[in-house]
C-alpha cells in the first residue's frame, strides 16, 4: 500500500490510484518502421531500480502524473506532472 | 465421582477459581478455570494426547503455548462461531466450549489413518509426484484428500460482524512484552501518538511465563504500574487480543482485533516509525520420535506451571543445548513436578546451575543427547546416550529413564516474521544459532528477544533505547527512559540441535506437515538444494504455523548435507499473514447487498411495475425481459422482437454511455481517436464510428454527434462507458494537451428512452412537443433538440434494430414522467423490450456488437471498416497497425452471417467453424452471436471466419461440443437489406 504523493492533491493511499506504465514514451510519426513502431508498442524498460512512469489518481482529481519510483524498495523519489521532463536525482544515493 | 483437573496445582497462575467453567472434549465432560486457554485446561485433566497428525495420523499433544503450536490444533465451537484449526493454546476456554480432534477416524485414540505411519517407508516427501506416470493418480486422489487435511470445514454461518477501520500514528510498537514495554514507557513521554499492539488477551509477554524483578518491582507489579502510566498517557492507545497480521508498504500494517465478543475489527494502521518487539520462539530439538505427547517446549513447560498453574505432566525429562532450560527445569521441580534428569548436550555447565540442580536432586547428564523416546500413544520411555568425541555420533551405552513428558530447549530464534514481510533481510548469527534482522529499507526497528537478545535486561534495555529514538526520528523530542532490571540470566547456547545418531525417517521437523530428516535428506539427495527448492519439495515450512519451530532446523540440516554454511543456505521469504486471517475480516461488510454497488436505471420502478426480469448487466440492473401475463422467457422475447416490428417498441438505454468532447479542438481531437473521419460531419448530424486501440484492434463502437460547431456527443457501448472517458482523457493529458477542449461524462445525467418501430413516428407526433418529428426535418443520422411535455430533450434518429427509431434523451430525473407519457399516448400500440430482444433485433440487421462479434484479435478491416479506413489520410489512434503486412492479411477470421441449413438448427455463440479435412481439422473461427429470428422465422447467427469476406454464398462446417452441422455464409444483414424501414 504506497503513499503516493499527487501533485495535485497531496499523499494518498496507493487505493486512489491506476498505474499507467513507463512514462515518457514517444509515439512515432506515421511513417515510422516496423520495427520502431512494435517496440513503442510491445518494449518497455524494466529496470531494477528507479522506474519513471505514469500514474492516475482516479478516485481523487482524475488527472495524470509521473513519479520516480525505485522497483526494489518502493521508495518513491520524485513526484511531476504529466509533460514535465524527467527529474535530475543525480544527488539520490542508498539511504 | 473421579478427581477432575488431577495436574492443577493448588495455588497460583492467573486463573480465576472463582470462576470455574465446564466444556467437552471429544463428548467428554471436563473442568477448568477462567483464565485457562484449551490447552491449559487439557492440561489441567491429565489429558496428552490431543490429535493426529496432518500426514501419518500419528498422536500428538500440545507443543507450546503460543501462536508457534503445531500440535494441538483443534476444531472449536463456542461463543464465538465453530472453527477449525484453532491454536488451543492461545484460545481462551469459555464455558460450554466444545472442543475436538482433527484428522483421526474413528476417534482420537483409535485411527485407522495410522496405517500410514506403520508404512512410513512407501510415503517418503513428495511420493506423489513420483506416481503421476501409473498407476493413475486419479485412482487415489480422493482418499489422500479424506486422510490428510486439518479438520472438517465448518457448516454453520460465521455469525461474527466485521469492521474495517484505519488508524495513523506516528510509532507503532508491535508486542507487549518487557521490550515492547520499554519502549512504550520511553516513547509515551514525548508527544508522538504512540501504539502498542499486542495479540495476547494481557499484556506482558515474557513476564508471564518467567517472572523477574524489573524496576525493583516483581514482575506482575511492574506490569500493572506500566499498564496504568500508558492508559494514563492520552497520546498511547493499548489493543490487545490484536495481532499485527501484515507489514506492507510505506509502513502500512494490518491488524486484526479480536478484542470485542461478536466483532473483528481489521486494522490498516500507517505509521511513522514502526519498533518491532515481538520476542522469540523456543526451538525444539530433533531426535527419534520427538513428536510423542508429552513432548514440549521448555518454556512453554514453564508458562503452563506459572501462568496457569497446571503441571503438564507430572515427571519430564529436561533435554538442553542452552543455560535457560534450567530455570524450567527448577521451576518444574518445586512445583511437584518429577525431573528425573537433565540432558544437556554442553560438556560444560556452569557451577551455579549445576548447584542448584544438585540441591533439588536433578541429576544432569552433559554431553548427552536423548536418542529415542517410546510410547503407544503417549510418552513413555526416553533413551539417551552420550555424545562421541567428534558430536558425529554417540555413544553405544545408552540409558532409559520412564517418564511421561519431555521439555525441550534448543535456543531461541526471533519472530522475525512481520520484519521479512517489510522487506528486511535475515543474517544468520553462528554464536546464537538463529537468524537476526539484518537491515530493512523500511522506517523499522528491532528490539528485545526479536533482535537476539534473549536476556530480560538485554531486551528491556534495548526497548527503551528504541522506543526514544523511534519518537526522535517520527519528529519528536524524546529521552529513554531508564528500567533497571539485574542480568539473572545466561544463555551460553551451543549450536547443536540434532542427535546425530538414529533412523532419520523417525526424527521429525515440522510437526504439522509431518516432515522428517529423512525427507530433506531425499531433498538433497534429489539434488533440491535450494533452500527454496527444498522447502517446496519436503513441504516444511509450509503448513499454517509457517514454519515457526521448523524453518530453523530444516535450514541447519540442509546446510550440513550440502557442506554450506547455515548463512549461505538462508531463509525463504516470509509472506502477510503472520497468524491466519479469516476471509470475513478481509471483506469486512462488502458482502452481500454490499459486495457491488448496483445502477438501477432513473426509471427503474417503472420496469419493476411492468413486469422486468432485471439481470445484471455489468453493475447495471436492466430488463432481460418482460413477463408480461405471465408470459415466460422465450415467449416473452419473441412477442417483444415481433411488436417493435410491426407497432412500437420502448427500450431503455439510459446505461449507454454519453460523453460530451467541447472546445475550439473537439472535432480534431475525435478525428484522431476514431477511424471515421469525424471533420467532415456536419452540425445536426450522426456517424457510426469505432475506436482501436493503438494495436490496430477495435475497442469500443458507437455513434458520434455534432451538437454544435464545438460540442460533439460520443456514445460508446454501455460497457465502455467509464471505459472510454478514461481512455480519452488519457490521449488528451498525456499526448496532446495543447488541443483545447473539455471531457465529460454525461451518462447517468441522461436517459435515454429509444422508441423504434413503424409507428414510432406517428407515437412522437401525437405527444406534446415543439419538435418536427417529419421525416424531413429529422432523416435517419440527424439530431435535433427540444421539449417534450417542457422537459429538455435531446432526439438522435439511431437504428439499433433496423426499424425506424428515435433515441431521446432526457434529464434523468423526468425519465419515468417521460415513458408514462408515451404509455398513456400509446395504449396498446406500444410495448416495452428487453435486453435480449434487443440483442436477436441487432442480430437479425446484422450490426456487429463490439466485444461480442469482435474479439482481442480483431482489427478495424476484420470488422470490414477497410473502405472507411483506406479514405482517411489523417492519422488516428491504431492507424499505423493497420498498416502491417500481417494485419492486411485476407485469412484472417472477418465479420459473416451465418444461416444453418436446418432453419430449425440450435446455433449457439461459442461454436466452432471447422475445416472439412478430418486429418488436419482444426477452428477457422468462432460463432459470435445466434438466436432464433421471429421475424424470418429461421436460425441465424454471426460469427468470425477465416477468408470470410470471400467466402459468401459457401456451406461450413460448424462444431458444437461434438456435434457437427452445415452451414451457409452470407451478408451479415438478414432483415431489411436496403435499409428502407430504418431510413423511412
Amino acid at each position: 500500500m504506497l503513499q503516493i504523493p499527487c501533485p495535485y492533491c497531496g499523499c494518498r493511499d496507493e487505493s486512489d490510484f491506476s498505474f499507467g506504465g513507463e512514462s515518457h514514451v514517444s509515439r512515432p510519426l506515421p511513417d515510422s518502421s516496423d520495427a520502431e513502431w512494435s517496440d513503442y508498442l510491445f518494449n518497455r524498460e524494466n529496470p531494477k531500480g528507479i522506474h519513471y512512469e505514469r500514474w492516475l489518481h482516479s478516485y481523487g482529481c482524475g488527472r495524470w502524473f509521473n513519479l520516480a519510483r525505485d522497483t526494489v524498495t518502493h521508495q518513491i523519489h520524485a513526484a511531476y506532472k504529466m509533460g514535465e521532463p524527467k527529474p535530475d536525482l543525480a544527488d539520490v544515493g542508498n539511504d | 465421582m473421579a478427581r477432575t483437573q488431577t495436574n492443577r496445582l493448588d495455588q497460583g497462575g492467573r486463573i480465576d477459581r472463582n470462576t470455574p467453567l465446564s466444556f467437552e472434549f471429544n463428548g467428554k465432560v471436563l473442568q477448568g478455570y477462567q483464565g485457562d486457554t484449551i490447552a491449559s485446561a487439557l492440561l489441567a485433566n491429565g489429558i496428552s494426547t490431543i490429535n493426529r497428525s496432518f500426514k501419518y495420523h500419528r498422536p500428538r499433544g500440545v507443543i507450546s503455548a503460543g501462536v508457534e503450536e503445531a500440535g494441538a490444533l483443534l476444531t472449536v465451537s463456542d461463543n464465538d462461531g465453530e472453527a477449525i484449526v484453532v491454536r488451543s493454546t492461545i484460545r481462551a476456554l469459555t464455558d460450554g466450549s466444545q472442543v475436538k480432534s482433527q484428522n483421526c477416524f474413528p476417534g482420537i485414540n483409535f485411527d485407522l489413518g495410522r496405517i500410514i505411519d506403520f508404512t512410513h517407508k512407501l510415503w517418503p516427501a513428495g511420493f506423489y509426484n513420483k506416481t503421476f506416470k501409473w498407476p493413475n493418480w486419479h485412482w487415489y486422489e480422493t482418499s489422500i484428500r479424506r486422510m490428510a487435511g486439518l479438520g472438517k470445514l465448518p457448516e454453520t454461518a460465521d455469525n461474527n460482524k466485521y469492521f474495517h477501520h484505519n488508524l495513523h500514528c506516528d510509532v507503532l510498537i508491535v508486542g507487549a512484552g518487557p521490550a515492547g514495554l520499554a519502549a512504550a514507557l520511553s516513547a509515551a513521554a514525548s508527544d508522538a501518538r504512540i501504539l502498542i499492539v499486542e495479540q495476547d488477551h494481557e499484556i506482558g509477554g515474557g513476564l508471564l511465563r518467567h517472572p523477574a524483578t524489573i524496576d525493583g518491582l516483581d514482575s506482575d507489579t511492574w506490569i500493572d504500574r506500566t499498564r496504568a502510566t500508558l492508559k494514563n498517557s492520552s497520546n498511547v492507545t493499548i489493543m490487545t487480543s490484536s495481532t499485527v497480521s501484515g507489514y506492507y508498504d510505506h509502513n502500512v500494517l494490518t491488524i486484526t482485533d479480536r478484542s470485542s465478543n461478536g466483532i473483528k475489527r481489521f486494522w490498516k494502521v500507517r505509521c511513522g516509525e514502526v519498533v518491532l518487539a515481538t520476542g522469540a520462539i523456543e526451538q525444539p530439538l530433533v531426535f527419534m520420535n520427538n513428536d510423542r505427547p508429552g513432548i514440549m517446549l521448555a518454556g512453554a513447560a514453564m508458562e503452563y506451571v506459572n501462568r496457569y498453574a497446571v503441571r503438564p505432566r507430572d515427571s519430564m525429562v529436561v533435554a538442553t543445548n542452552n543455560d535457560s532450560a534450567y530455570t524450567v527445569a527448577f521451576t518444574l521441580h518445586d512445583k511437584g513436578v518429577k525431573i528425573p534428569a537433565i540432558v544437556d548436550v554442553r560438556r560444560k555447565v556452569a557451577d551455579n546451575l549445576a548447584h542448584q540442580a544438585m540441591q533439588r536432586g536433578i541429576t544432569i547428564l552433559s554431553g548427552w543427547v536423548i536418542t529415542d523416546t517410546m510410547g503407544g500413544k503417549g510418552l513413555v520411555k526416553v533413551r539417551m546416550a552420550a555424545l562421541a568425541p567428534d558430536n558425529k555420533s554417540v555413544e553405544n551405552a545408552t540409558t532409559e529413564i520412564k517418564c511421561q513428558g519431555i521439555a525441550m530447549s534448543g535456543g531461541f530464534n526471533p519472530t522475525a516474521h512481520l520484519y521479512s514481510q517489510a522487506g528486511g533481510k535475515l543474517v544468520y548469527d553462528p554464536t546464537l544459532a538463529c537468524f537476526l534482522p539484518g537491515n530493512c529499507q523500511q522506517r523499522v526497528m528491532v528490539a528485545g528477544g526479536a533482535n537476539g537478545k534473549f536476556m530480560l535486561s538485554d531486551a528491556v534495555a534495548e526497548g527503551a533505547q528504541l522506543g526514544a529514538r523511534a519518537a526522535t526520528r517520527a519528529g519528536y523530542e524524546c529521552v529513554p527512559v531508564a528500567v533497571l532490571t539485574p542480568a539473572t540470566d545466561s544463555y551460553k547456547l551451543e549450536a547443536m540441535r540434532i542427535t546425530p545418531a538414529g533412523d532419520s525417517s523417525r526424527q521429525w521437523v515440522d510437526w504439522l506437515h509431518d516432515v522428517t530428516v529423512a525427507d530433506i535428506e531425499l531433498a538433497a539427495r534429489e539434488n533440491f538444494v535450494s533452500v527454496e527448492h527444498m522447502k517446496r519439495y519436503t513441504t516444511t515450512g509450509m503448513s499454517v504455523d509457517q514454519g515457526k519451530t521448523s524453518n530453523l532446523n530444516a535450514i541447519t540440516i540442509l546446510a550440513d548435507l550440502t557442506n554450506s554454511p547455515i548463512g549461505k543456505v538462508g531463509t525463504t521469504t516470509f509472506r502477510p499473514q503472520f497468524m491466519p486471517v479469516s476471509m470475513g475480516a478481509i471483506a469486512g461488510q462488502r458482502h452481500g447487498n454490499l459486495y457491488s454497488p448496483a445502477r438501477l436505471l432513473p426509471a427503474h420502478d417503472w420496469h419493476a411495475n411492468h413486469g422486468a426480469i432485471f439481470e445484471n448487466y455489468g453493475a447495471w440492473k436492466r430488463p432481460e425481459y418482460y413477463a408480461t401475463n405471465g408470459r415466460n422467457r422465450e415467449t416473452a422475447i419473441r412477442e417483444e422482437v415481433l411488436a417493435l416490428r410491426r407497432s412500437v417498441g420502448f427500450f431503455d438505454g439510459s446505461p449507454l454511455g454519453k460523453i460530451e468532447v467541447k472546445g475550439p479542438d473537439a472535432g480534431e481531437f475525435l478525428n484522431r481517436i476514431y477511424v471515421n473521419n469525424v471533420l467532415t460531419l456536419k452540425r445536426g448530424r450522426i456517424r457510426y464510428g469505432i475506436m482501436l486501440n493503438e494495436n490496430g484492434i477495435i475497442i469500443d463502437d458507437g455513434v458520434f454527434a455534432r451538437l454544435e460547431d464545438n460540442l460533439y456527443l460520443v456514445s460508446t457501448t454501455a460497457a465502455g462507458a467509464d471505459r472510454i472517458s478514461a481512455w480519452l482523457e488519457e490521449w488528451h493529458q498525456c499526448e496532446w494537451p495543447h488541443l483545447e477542449l473539455i471531457i465529460s461524462p454525461v451518462t447517468s445525467q441522461w436517459a435515454v428512452i429509444t422508441l423504434a418501430g413503424p409507428g414510432s413516428r406517428e407515437l412522437l407526433q401525437s405527444v406534446d412537443s415543439d419538435i418536427d418529428f417529419s421525416v424531413g426535418a429529422l432523416p435517419h443520422m440527424a439530431l435535433t433538440t427540444g421539449t417534450i411535455l417542457g422537459i429538455e430533450a435531446r432526439i438522435q434518429r439511431v437504428s439499433f434494430t433496423g426499424e425506424m427509431s428515435f433515441e431521446i434523451s432526457i434529464p434523468a430525473l423526468h425519465s419515468q414522467t417521460l415513458i408514462e407519457h408515451f404509455f398513456e399516448i400509446g395504449g396498446d400500440n406500444i410495448e416495452p423490450i428487453g435486453i435480449e430482444a434487443l440483442l436477436v433485433l441487432r442480430t437479425e440487421k446484422g450490426y456487429m456488437h463490439a466485444g461480442t462479434d469482435t474479439d482481442g484479435t480483431s482489427n478495424a478491416l476484420d470488422a470490414g471498416f477497410d473502405g472507411i479506413v483506406s479514405k482517411k489520410q489523417a492519422d488516428f489512434v491504431g492507424k499505423r497497425s493497420l498498416c502491417r503486412a500481417e494485419d492486411q492479411r485476407k485469412d484472417r477470421r472477418q465479420f459473416v452471417g451465418i444461416e444453418p441449413l436446418d432453419k430449425n438448427e440450435n446455433l449457439r455463440a461459442g461454436a466452432h467453424f471447422i475445416t472439412s479435412e478430418a486429418k488436419t481439422r482444426r477452428s477457422e473461427g468462432m460463432v459470435t452471436s445466434a438466436c432464433f429470428s421471429p421475424t424470418l422465422r429461421q436460425t441465424i447467427g454471426l460469427g468470425l471466419l477465416e477468408r470470410g469476406f470471400e467466402r459468401k454464398g459457401e456451406t461450413v462446417t460448424i462444431f458444437d461440443e461434438g456435434r457437427t452441422f452445415k452451414a451457409r455464409v452470407v451478408n451479415p444483414v438478414f432483415y431489411d437489406t436496403t435499409g428502407e424501414k430504418m431510413n423511412g
